[in-house]
């Protein structure tokens, strides 16, 4: 009945959503095994023991430096049979969703991502996914799986107090030839060093409403103070005011924040799919009858550019 | 060069949900269905490669109900596409049954596949698994969330994108998969006269049986709808702007502790 989960990691630390889901597996009681990939995987490893995993599968080699769905696929899949998992649980990261359904081709099985909600009952696996842009959830049944994979949006489950470094086996992950020509020529790093949208904790929006690109600086200095991402409507990023990359909704990115603050944004039902999901959403915006205000938590009618720097002092001063 | 599109429709995005009477779906009465908006782009991108190429036959693959499915593969086919195939079926289907689906019907066709082109997901089920699971099933490599493509002489690169708009440019020697994302291109517009050529041009069917799937073997399947759970109204923050932004973050600290 084991788990694996799938742990990415970056500058030698476990990422928060990969922690999390250590720490759910914790709770079921069932033997762990982290499968890793990239340089440093077997000391990262060690990290994985103090949420409770025991055994790793650690791909070190200079093979699993830059993500390759089809060698990753083949990899990950014959350490996953090694581990005879029955589950296998990761965060619904762009590498994860990109990997896992291929695991899943290759192991005959069933995969949901985006999951929300998560549960161990009767030695299932029951999660929980938005449909429909988030306009309904529905419970994902598994069936005619061997290995059960769910992949869980991050920042929705509690990660537990890590305990001490215990011992680990760590097992090097073979790579797997295959037949199929494809190459990793170059990964091109974002101009970004922030936290991306899907993880953020805090989100600064912005929308037609911010008049030009130049504006934009003035969310970056909110930002800034609040350690938030800042994301945009589809207005502005077919505007080009912003890259593509920065656009939340049904036709961007899915959020899940803390506090998605949206600023100059009229809420129309493609944005709101992206972020309704949001924990606390505050709307800036002139006209009251903003559609945006129906879903927001707290609302400030007024002009952005008068509203936004007044609030950016604000928190500068509240956080200090 | 033998491409496919492989296409879903999917509800509008402006319709509102609402719960069959015992929440184990939606209610479909009164939806408006409309092509995936990323399979669009898959589909313009096929074109593309058609007109740079010359010689090249592109057939647009779907699998659900004819009655609901066939508006988008006329679609296809009035934006030029030479050809459909539907998978005529009102069984529940997951994105494995799917993409075992779409991979015997691929199967199923004259000549070898170059490229398979999708959407990077679907905005229905949200599950960006078809494609993958497909590649696999023909055993051969795939690119997801891809904004930039070229081909050339059966070798194509492919950017996705990922966190952060960080691209993982991968190169690919013989046939893909290559789900599209936004930004890839623009699609075009059926023109009048390519609607008119529509009509005329090959839709074939397929089931299930004909293709040796059996509907049970389905691996996952949604059970237990729900609606989201209503938000406490909004509060408007009275007063000069100065108040405004004190009571809000005052509130954020102490009320929603989110700060
Ligand atoms: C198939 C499809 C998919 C789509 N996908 C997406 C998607 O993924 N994401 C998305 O965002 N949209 C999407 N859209 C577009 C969506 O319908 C809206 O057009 C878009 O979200 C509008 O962006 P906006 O709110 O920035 O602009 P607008 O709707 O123009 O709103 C601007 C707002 O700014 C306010 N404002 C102006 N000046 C000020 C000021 N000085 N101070 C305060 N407030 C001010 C205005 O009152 C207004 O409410 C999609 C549409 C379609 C058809």
């Amino acid at each position: 009945m084991s788990f694996v989960v799938f742990c990415e990691h970056q500058n030698g630390e476990l990422k928060k959503g990969s922690r999390e889901l250590l720490s759910f597996a914790a709770t079921t009681g069932e033997s762990i095994t982290a499968l890793l990939f990239g340089p440093g995987s077997s000391e990262v490893a060690k990290q994985a023991s103090r949420y409770g995993a025991s055994i790793a599968f650690a791909g070190d080699s200079a093979e699993f430096e830059k993500y390759n769905p089809v060698v990753f696929a083949a990899s990950a899949s014959a350490a996953i049979k090694e581990s005879g998992a029955k589950f296998l649980l990761a965060s619904s990261t762009m590498m994860a969703k990109d990997l896992f359904p291929r695991v899943a081709g290759q192991l005959d099985t069933g995969v949901a991502s985006d999951c929300t909600d998560l549960v161990f009952e009767g030695g299932n696996l029951k999660a929980k996914k938005p449909l429909y842009a988030g306009k309904c959830k529905a419970e994902v049944e598994f069936s005619n799986s061997p290995v059960q994979m769910v992949l869980m949006r991050p920042n929705q489950l509690p990660v537990a107090d890590a305990g001490d470094e215990s011992a680990i086996d760590v097992k090097a992950i073979e790579v797997v030839a295959t037949e199929i020509k494809q190459i990793t020529k170059e990964i091109k790093q974002g101009a970004s060093d922030k936290v991306d949208l899907t993880e953020a904790n805090v989100i600064v929006s912005g929308g037609r409403g911010m008049k030009e690109a130049d504006n934009f600086k003035m969310l970056d200095d909110l930002a800034d103070v609040l350690g938030a991402t800042v994301g945009a409507s589809r207005a502005v990023a077919d505007a080009g005011w912003v890259p593509h990359s920065m656009q939340v909704g049904q036709t961007g990115k899915t959020v899940a924040p803390s506090l998605y603050i949206a600023c100059g944004i009229s809420g129309a039902i493609q944005h709101l799919a992206g972020m309704s999901g949001s924990k606390v959403i505050v709307a800036i915006n002139q006209d009251p009858d903003a559609p945006i205000f129906a879903k927001s938590s707290y609302g400030i009618v007024g002009d952005l550019f008068e509203v936004v720097p007044k609030l950016t002092e604000e928190f500068k001063a509240a956080l200090n | 060069m033998r491409i496919f599109v492989c296409i879903k429709q999917v509800p509008d995005t402006e319709t509102k949900i609402k719960l069959n009477s015992d929440n184990s779906g939606i209610d479909e009465a009164g939806i408006k269905w409309i092509m995936n908006p990323y399979d669009e782009y898959a589909v313009e991108e096929a074109l593309q490669v058609k007109q740079k190429a010359g010689d090249a036959k592109i057939t647009v693959v779907t699998v659900g109900p004819k009655k609901r499915c066939v508006d988008s593969l006329r679609t296809a086919l009035a934006m030029g596409a030479d050809d459909a195939v539907i998978v005529d079926t009102d069984a529940a289907m997951d994105p494995y049954l799917t993409a075992k689906a779409l991979a015997e019907a691929i199967k199923k066709q004259d000549t070898p596949v170059d490229l398979v082109f999708t959407g990077k997901l679907a905005i229905d089920d949200n599950a960006g698994a078809v494609s993958q699971y497909l590649a696999e099933f023909l055993s051969i490599g795939h690119a997801t969330v891809v904004s930039s493509f070229e081909y050339a002489e059966g070798k194509l690169t492919a950017e996705r994108e990922t966190e952060g708009g960080t691209r993982e440019v991968y190169e690919i020697e013989g046939a893909a998969v290559i789900a599209a994302n936004k930004g890839l291109n623009t699609p075009r517009y059926a023109s009048l006269p390519g609607i008119m050529k529509a009509k005329k041009k090959p839709l074939a069917e397929l089931s299930l049986d004909d293709l040796g799937i059996a509907a049970d073997q389905i691996k996952t399947k949604f059970v237990n709808f729900e609606l989201p759970a209503e938000k406490p109204p909004v509060q408007m923050l009275e007063g000069e702007v100065a108040d405004q932004v004190k009571s809000l973050v005052t509130k954020l600290r102490e009320e929603a502790k989110v700060l």
